[in-house]
């Protein structure tokens, strides 16, 4: 991707379930590095947006690039350098922890030794051999942490990503997910003094439209409450 | 590819070892109905066509069992959204799936086939069993080829306890009718008889064809 090139670009992007319009005539930009965080009530498309941008669903109208490439066409060249959290953590109940991320390692191509460091990193080492299935939503929203970073991606999708965790684990998934993770991310939020927090654009959906769309600095809490009106 | 294969198909192996849900299911399922058609028949020994043909039919609805289950983990515990992120070639997970429930197969004949000779069978399966060996390899093929393209079309439904039957006994009918025809002379009566290979073939080429049909739509039945 060359330097110029905005990690997301949409322009006039939508989609559709059925006749329903999820997501209507979206644009906007994000640079690589930057954080977009996006508000808006329940239905409003923020995880249409975000399973859209993870190759997950194919945008009915408009232009989507992710990572300098367009979608859906372009979707195996940028599935490796995405890492996507969503509401669900996508680990086999029935599997360990340990066992779920060599999973995952394998289909990225990643070696074990990173997934011993990921486990170390969220905390989860010493409980990575219990099946997903005994383990609190708070630990399996950690090691949904550990399997979205895994691989290393260069974009983050976060669908409430500290959801179920309290704030000692808030603080230690924050070096792989936060703003300091030097990745480029998008995430969404309903906290409106929270998710500005180390964001650089914020959007707000209502009804699958962009209602608000400016920089993180410039947005007030008002504004923000006032999508969920 | 095959290091995809190898990845999905060791999940798949120890998701089975821990829930035991399809082959103790598929087995049960087998060995109750041999009981049922001893009694049902109202007769201790069976051969020939009449064999083959509650041999197969039997094998092929307990293979529907393990074909309902095939994507369920899949699709209940975001099995395909883990799998759809990770930039591999999506026809791995049908090669992974459908050798998946070809073990399967395998590991439920090797009580069902038994079970079926101590119950039902009145030739001496040790005779036919080099043979027989080979028409359920065969078979199973078929099976797990057509079966997982079903599977994962019929994942996609609200109805899939129904869809699979409806979309997979049809197809599988020359399967049931191949199998049949190529084990009936194994249980003579008077002796296992010559593999029919005229049969055999047509499993063959069957299997040919929907593995190739397999490999080019399955992609798209994964497409959102």
């Amino acid at each position: 991707m060359p330097d110029s090139d905005p990690a997301v670009l949409l322009r006039g992007a939508g989609r559709r379930y059925g006749e329903r319009a999820a997501l209507r005539d979206v644009s906007l930009e994000l640079a690589a590095g930057q954080t977009l965080v996006v508000f808006g009530p329940n239905g409003a498309g923020k995880t249409t947006l975000l399973r859209m941008l993870a190759t997950l669903l194919r945008p009915h109208a408009g232009e989507v690039r992710v990572l300098g490439r367009s979608l859906p066409d372009d979707g195996y060249a940028v599935r490796g350098r995405i890492g996507f959290l969503g509401h669900e953590p996508l680990l086999y109940r029935e599997l360990s922890g340990r066992e779920n991320l060599r999973f995952h390692a394998r289909l990225h191509g990643v070696g074990s030794e990173r997934v011993e460091a990921v486990l170390a990193a969220v905390g989860m080492d010493r409980r990575a051999g219990d099946p997903v299935a005994e383990l609190s939503r708070g630990m399996v929203q950690r090691l949904a942490v550990a399997r979205a970073v895994l691989h290393e991606p260069e974009l983050l999708l976060l669908d409430e990503p500290l959801a179920n965790l309290d704030p000692a684990a808030q603080a230690q998934v924050a070096p792989l997910i936060g703003a300091g993770s030097g990745r480029t991310r998008v995430l969404t939020s309903h906290d409106p003094a929270g998710g500005l927090v180390g964001a650089d654009l914020a959007l707000g959906l209502k009804g699958g439209r962009a209602e608000l769309l400016a920089p993180a600095a410039a947005v007030t809490p008002a504004q923000i409450a006032a999508l969920y009106a | 590819m095959r290091r995809t294969v190898a990845a999905v198909l060791g999940k798949e192996f120890a998701l089975e070892w821990r829930t035991r849900e399809s082959i103790p299911a598929m087995v049960l399922f087998a060995v109750t109905t041999y009981v049922v058609f001893h009694f049902g028949l109202n007769r201790n020994t069976i051969d020939g066509d009449l064999a083959a043909g509650v041999l197969w039919v039997t094998l092929l609805f307990a293979a529907i069992l393990g074909i309902n289950r095939l994507f369920v983990a899949e699709h209940e515990q975001g099995g395909f959204d883990g799998f759809l992120l990770a930039p591999v070639d999506r026809t791995a997970l049908f090669v992974a799936k459908a050798l998946a429930l070809f073990g399967y197969l395998c590991v439920v004949e090797l009580v069902a086939v038994p079970a079926f000779a101590l119950l039902l069978l009145g030739p001496s399966l040790g005779q036919a069993l080099p043979g027989l060996a080979i028409v359920l390899l065969a078979a199973n093929a078929g099976i797990a080829v057509v079966g997982t393209l079903v599977a994962a079309l019929a994942i996609q439904t609200r109805a899939r306890d129904l869809m699979v039957p409806l979309l997979a006994l049809p197809l599988l009918v020359p399967v049931v009718l191949g199998a049949s025809q190529a084990s009936a002379p194994l249980f003579d009566q008077g002796g296992a008889a010559a593999l029919p290979g005229d049969w055999l073939t047509l499993l063959a080429l069957y299997d040919l064809l929907f593995a190739l049909i397999a490999y080019a739509v399955f992609d798209f039945l994964l497409e959102d």
